[in-house]
């Protein structure tokens, strides 16, 4: 049976969600104008005055926002509240440069939380579930952020945090967990550590949805996942920026729910920032209709995808977006050519001999860049005979080849040997910089 | 026909220090004896080949240790260590058109040099290879050695 958690919005006829977001956008518009600075003056700068936007057709007319905004007003100069009106912080970890700061009203906190609600009810999830969150508490949004729309859809929620693998799993069979959320990684690590204690996700638990997230991961890694343990695994997006985690598919797996009375998405041409037409290949580019703290105006996420705005079979007419493959900071160039390590997945998960970790490793050798990447030699694949360890390496490669367009070294390596992450999987190790 | 089998232990291994004296120690504390012993080397990897007294509880102990490792199926060909030895059996199987996919030998206590051979048809190789007059060692005779 279908479930919705707020059915009169989920279900609202596109024409009256669109007059609600052009309702919304002015007063954001004149709102940021009047409580930010920072805002004033990008609008200025970009001549554009806020009554100039009356419709969704004059959001072209406005400037973008991008993650180095943030990171030049660093901490909290782009916050259109004082300080005493948050209840919250959440800091990036700064991994790519400067870390950011995001700042929650309690309305904020709402917002988001409802946001979540939705989504997890859409999923199936709901009141008699016992969620275990095995995201990382604290300043990263996945943990508080999974809890908190857990609690409101009434669900029992088991804060797990991420780490102490063995204790995940003797809680999931304790307390019965029937849903976890984490990185796919993550939870492909607590199965080989269930599988090494002699313990079965599919038999032993009663484990039936993965809310899986935080790093971007591949339709064929859905397929193992759910072959290997038996779970339907839903993928969760969104971004601390944003708030943190916000958007599910729906129990149809077939895009991602962007609630429109929240957030307005385009999907743009990241060369020229035109806006594309539904269902054109481009840069995601978000707006944010109900956050206080720190809105958000055309801000560039970085993820390429593409908008359908065409009702879903689950009755809910706001936008999906496809499945993100990887955001723009973790595309690699090599020689030239850009590539993404969720299409290294893609490929190296259509490969049955080839188990769920891998690392790529780049380094410039003699100024070429040369790419590299290691596979764990498993079980069912390993044969004694050295000529068959040498063909799967060049079937893999050749693979890997023909969707990328570059030559890449496959180097298989003793399994258990790749490390394996508890948080957002580091898939990458570029020596380039060094 | 079963007994003249003999099952070698095979595992995947990173070409880098460290791996042999894993396994050595491994194999210490689990009183397992080597009685025969090849790496097939091919640039970053290798296939580490073994022939121990009890091959089951070593494919246990090493897979236990995070190892990839497999049971192989081999022979076990004693030869009186004198010229012509190995050329008689590579006849023998030329000419039923087997093929060696690998071979490995050692010299034995009691001065005898023992082929270790993995063949593509292993049941006609055992076969043609008694057949021929050739001795065939068995687990027993490994525990033996």
């Amino acid at each position: 049976m279908l479930e919705y958690w707020n059915p009169l919005m989920e279900r609202m006829p596109v024409e009256e969600l669109e007059k609600m977001q052009e309702r919304k956008l002015k007063n954001l518009v004149n709102y940021v104008y009047q409580h930010s600075e920072f805002y004033k003056k990008r609008f200025d700068d970009a001549g554009v005055r806020p009554e100039e936007i009356q419709t969704l057709d004059d959001l072209k007319k406005l400037p973008f926002t991008y993650k180095g905004d943030l990171r030049d007003t660093y901490p909290t100069g782009m916050f259109c509240v004082p300080n005493e009106q948050l209840v919250r912080f959440h800091v990036s970890s700064g991994t790519t440069g400067k870390p950011t700061v995001v700042g929650y009203t309690k309305s904020d906190i709402d917002g988001w939380t409802t946001s979540l609600a939705r989504a997890m009810t859409s999923i199936g999830v709901g009141r008699g579930d016992i969620i275990q969150v095995g995201y990382g508490y604290g300043l990263f949004t996945g943990g508080l952020g999974a809890h908190y729309g857990a609690e409101e859809i009434g669900a029992t929620v088991l804060p797990a945090s991420s780490g102490n693998t063995e204790r995940q799993i003797e809680l999931m069979q304790d307390l019965n967990s029937s849903i976890i959320a984490c990185t796919p990684s993550y939870f492909l690590f607590m199965n080989e550590v269930a599988d090494k204690a002699n313990i079965s996700i599919e038999k032993d638990t009663n484990l039936r949805v993965g809310i899986f997230g935080a790093e971007p991961w591949s339709e064929e890694m859905r397929a193992r996942i759910e072959q290997a343990t038996g779970i339907k695994a839903y993928d969760i997006y969104g971004t601390s920026e944003l708030s943190g985690p916000l958007f599910t598919e729906c129990q149809f797996q077939d895009g991602i729910h962007i609630w429109a009375d929240q957030f307005l998405i385009e999907v743009i041409d990241p060369e020229t920032g035109e806006q594309l037409k539904e269902g054109e290949r481009g840069e995601l580019v978000i707006t944010t209709l109900f956050k206080e703290a720190l809105p958000l105006i055309r801000y560039r996420i970085g993820d390429i995808t593409v908008i359908n705005k065409q009702p879903c079979r689950c009755g809910r007419t706001h936008p999906r977006i496809m499945r993100v493959l990887g955001r723009a900071d973790d595309m690699l160039i090599i020689r030239g050519i850009n590539v993404f390590p969720g299409q290294i997945e893609s490929v190296l998960m259509n490969i049955p001999e080839v188990g769920e970790h891998f690392m790529i490793v780049v380094d410039r050798v003699n100024e070429l860049d040369v790419m590299k990447v290691q596979i764990e030699m498993t079980d069912e694949a390993f044969s004694d005979k050295v000529n068959d360890i040498i063909i799967l390496e060049k079937k893999v490669s050749s693979a890997l080849k023909s969707v990328l367009n570059i030559t890449v070294k496959v180097e298989l390596v003793e399994s258990g040997t790749i490390p394996r992450s508890m948080g957002k999987a580091k898939r990458v190790t570029d020596n380039r910089k060094l | 026909m079963e007994d003249k089998i003999i099952k070698q232990i095979s595992l995947f291994a990173e070409n880098k220090p460290g791996r042999l004296a894993n396994i050595a120690s491994n194999f210490r504390k689990a009183g397992i004896n080597i009685r025969a012993f090849t790496i097939a080397e091919a640039g970053d990897f290798g296939i580490i080949r073994m022939v121990v007294d009890r091959p089951d509880i070593a494919h246990n102990v090493l897979h236990d240790a995070g190892f990839t490792v497999s049971e192989t199926s081999v022979l076990g060909i004693e030869m009186e260590d004198v010229p012509g030895g190995l050329g008689k059996i590579a006849d023998v199987l030329g000419e039923k058109n087997i093929n060696i996919d690998y071979a490995y030998a050692f010299v034995t206590k009691t001065e005898k040099a023992l082929l270790i051979l993995r063949v593509n048809n292993i049941e006609v190789a055992i076969n043609v290879l008694q057949g021929s007059g050739i001795k065939l060692i068995d687990m027993a005779d490994i525990q033996q050695i």
